[in-house]
């Protein structure tokens, strides 16, 4: 299920706010995340639905995407090495669609990192301890309200008000972001293309230097 | 920096790097000139989508090749595809290139081939280039001491757009490799080895430079099969500094270049390595001569063994590696303590842009030859690029596998990642050249892949199951074919 209402990001991000879904294991790999045979097709459109596709069809109804309480969710919290492997951006492409704006996790593969930059979705760092009592508070009360923080680098969840869990409630954990990519988020210009354009007489300057654009002549 | 002056002290990292930073960017990190983009039909129609909306044309449709690789059919490859999904792709990167003016090295062009085999080969990865492409195996091209990397769709926008990316400078760590391999062991086990050890994410932050005694003994394309799979490390590009090697592969090839241009260009590329003064961020050091045929037996390319040695325990797992060893043992069906030779597989596949190239169809020949493969076993070849293949038919290959009973087809990705026919059926286990193993990655949700060396691939081939491809050989005296033999009592 998506959240087809929720616009994909734009400008400024400084929060990300909704609830948030746990995808636990380490070195989950962007075949997962999205298997090969999804990527026949010449848009990213519909990618959403196919989120984790063989994940789900094995678990048969009990992976966390698939969980009633789960749908609507934006934030999502992983483990180790989260996004190896394939280069595919149709792994966070398929993620954002399916309604993710932010994923926290104890560490995450470098192109994937770079993939959801471009995107204007945040990858933020928590410790082990910290990633693993997030994803059981998220279980405890999967509907508690959930809240990222890219100025502070915090996440804190509050319980839902008809939720038991108050163990919940109100708690609070840090959150690591390079500090390149949290001024490229909280300014807007998480997008390149612009800035990487505005570099015109930069990239001839380049260009001329370089020996194999020259045939060495420039050595 | 000025034409002329010369490159800074350093890493040949550094050195590629600096010379190809274009601006600071706002959010701290580097505009990079990017020398060499290389695209395909998976991840390049969004990009190209994305320029039209924003109204933008291709910056330096020269700087820019193409080829069809992922999702082409290997048995027929006559259009249109049987696959009305995999036509529309090709058929939307020809429109695109045609629009751009981009050179695209189609099918029966002669030059057609999985983009980082093809690349190599007709001379346009040389050394000291920024290379991009839409695919985590770019790091390949740091065989030739380019700086070479995978990026999203997103990228191949910016990239098209504009040359360049937007990158923060990664660590440097030497890997150090000492003595020589053992016959019978492969490029692919050394880099499996790599793995193993300093494990999936151990790369994560760095680029790889390859280095030493066996670094250097390499051959090109053992050099691209160790630098393909960097990545499988978690290091987003690996490296071996250029030297004669190098120079005597380009040499000759269609884009290298020729006349007086080629010595200036040898004189340039000379410089690059890294100096005797080079810092690196981190250093490890292996012993070639340890290193056994290597096989994986879970489900990254981290969980490899020696051919003689069993599935590890528990107890022999690091506490957090335990879950994974488990999810592995579950989805693998192996016992724990277990060995790993003698495991039946049912598929043998023998291509991918780790090992579709000329001397891995030779290794693997060289065991195949005067055998056959076992009964129930489906085995196949699937050259890396039309040149591999016809080259491979003109010294006879083609026929050495087909009387051993494999399939000699056409040339592609193919069931590397199953985005064509090819590809695993429910539980089968291949035996793959290829370079992932994870869950799925063969085409079926359950089927179960074992990455090994192309000669290991033949020989569990023949066998039917996990073999140890020394003996093989040993047998039938066959060496490595293009690196110098060595004694066998070495190491």
């Amino acid at each position: 299920m998506t959240s087809p209402s929720a616009p994909f990001p734009f400008g400024a991000i400084a929060s990300v706010v909704g609830t948030a879904v746990a995808v636990r294991g380490d070195d989950i790999d962007t075949d997962r995340i999205i298997p090969a045979r999804f990527l026949k097709c010449v848009t990213f459109d519909g990618l959403g639905e196919q989120a984790f596709a063989d994940d789900r069809a094995e678990l048969n109804g009990a992976h966390p995407f698939d969980h009633p309480e789960h749908q609507g969710a934006t934030v999502l919290v992983v483990n180790r090495n989260f996004g190896c492997g394939s280069s595919r951006e149709h792994a966070p492409q398929s993620l954002m669609r399916w309604g993710i704006r932010a994923v926290i996790g104890e560490s995450f593969a470098e192109i994937f990192y770079g993939n959801c930059l471009a995107l204007g979705i945040p990858c933020l760092s928590v410790s082990h301890a910290d990633a693993l009592a997030l994803q059981a508070a998220i279980q405890a009360d999967p509907a508690a309200s959930v809240v990222v923080e890219l100025e502070t680098l915090r996440v804190s969840l509050n319980a839902a008000a008809d939720s038991a869990a108050v163990g919940s409630a109100g708690a609070s954990w840090p959150l690591t972001l390079a500090d390149g990519p949290r001024r490229m988020l909280l300014s807007g210009q998480w997008d390149a293309t612009s800035q990487l354009l505005a570099h015109d007489g930069q990239l001839r300057a380049t260009a001329v230097r370089l020996p194999y654009l020259t045939a060495f002549s420039a050595v | 920096m000025e034409t002329g002056t010369p490159l800074s002290a350093g890493t040949l990292y550094d050195k590629v790097w600096t010379l190809h930073q274009v601006a600071e960017l706002p959010g701290g990190s580097t505009q990079l000139f990017i020398g060499l983009h290389l695209i395909h039909e998976v991840t390049s129609p969004q990009a190209f989508a994305a320029l039209r909306d924003l109204g933008l044309g291709v910056r330096h449709p020269e700087r820019t090749v193409a080829t069809v690789d992922h999702i082409v059919p290997t048995t027929s490859q006559a259009r249109p595809f049987a696959d009305p999904l995999a036509e529309e792709m090709l058929a939307t990167l020809e429109r695109n290139c045609s629009d751009y003016g981009i050179t695209l090295h189609g099918l029966g062009s002669g030059r057609q081939g999985i983009v980082h085999v093809i690349a190599p080969e007709l001379g346009l990865t040389q050394p000291g280039m920024t290379v991009a492409c839409g695919d985590s195996h770019t790091s390949t091209h740091g065989a030739f001491g380019a700086i070479a990397f995978g990026i999203g769709t997103s990228q191949v926008r910016d990239v098209l757009a504009s040359q360049s990316l937007a990158m923060g400078k990664l660590k440097v760590r030497r890997v150090w490799v000492d003595g020589a391999m053992q016959n019978g062991v492969y490029a692919k086990d050394l880099v499996l080895h790599i793995i193993r050890s300093l494990g999936v994410k151990g790369g994560v932050g760095y680029a790889y430079e390859f280095a030493g005694p066996a670094i250097a003994a390499l051959s090109m394309e053992e050099r691209m099969t160790l630098c393909n799979m960097a990545i499988e490390g978690g290091a987003r590009c690996g490296y071996v500094n250029p030297d004669a090697t190098t120079f005597a592969y380009l040499q000759g090839r269609p884009c290298a270049p020729s006349g007086e241009a080629w010595e200036r260009a040898v004189a340039w590329w000379s410089s690059l390595a890294s100096g005797p003064d080079a810092v690196f961020d981190d250093e490890v050091r292996f012993d070639a001569a340890a290193i056994a045929p290597t096989v994986t037996w879970g489900i990254t390319p981290g969980q490899g063994i020696g051919v003689d040695e069993a599935v590890p325990t528990l107890e022999q797992t690091e506490p957090d590696e335990r879950p994974l060893a488990q999810e592995a043992y579950r989805y693998m069906d192996l016992t724990p303590g277990a060995p790993i030779a003698g495991l039946p597989v049912d598929v043998c596949f023998i291509g991918s842009c780790t090992n579709g190239r000329l001397s891995d169809l030779q290794a693997a020949a060289a065991v195949a030859k005067g055998r056959h493969v076992a009964p129930g076993i489906k085995a196949f070849v699937v050259p890396g690029s039309e040149q591999v293949a016809a080259a491979a038919e003109a010294e006879g290959l083609d026929r050495v596998f087909r009387e051993a009973g494999f399939e000699w087809r056409e040339p592609g990705c193919s069931m590397c990642l199953a985005m064509n026919p090819d590809r695993l059926e429910g539980r089968q286990i291949s035996a793959s050249s290829s370079n992932r193993n994870f869950k799925g990655r063969q085409g079926s949700a359950s089927g179960r892949t074992l990455l090994m060396s192309p000669a290991m691939v033949a020989a569990a081939a023949i066998s039917g199951r996990v073999s140890d491809v020394r003996t093989l050989l040993d047998a039938a005296g066959a060496t490595a074919p293009d690196r110098a033999p060595v004694p066998a009592a070495a190491g």
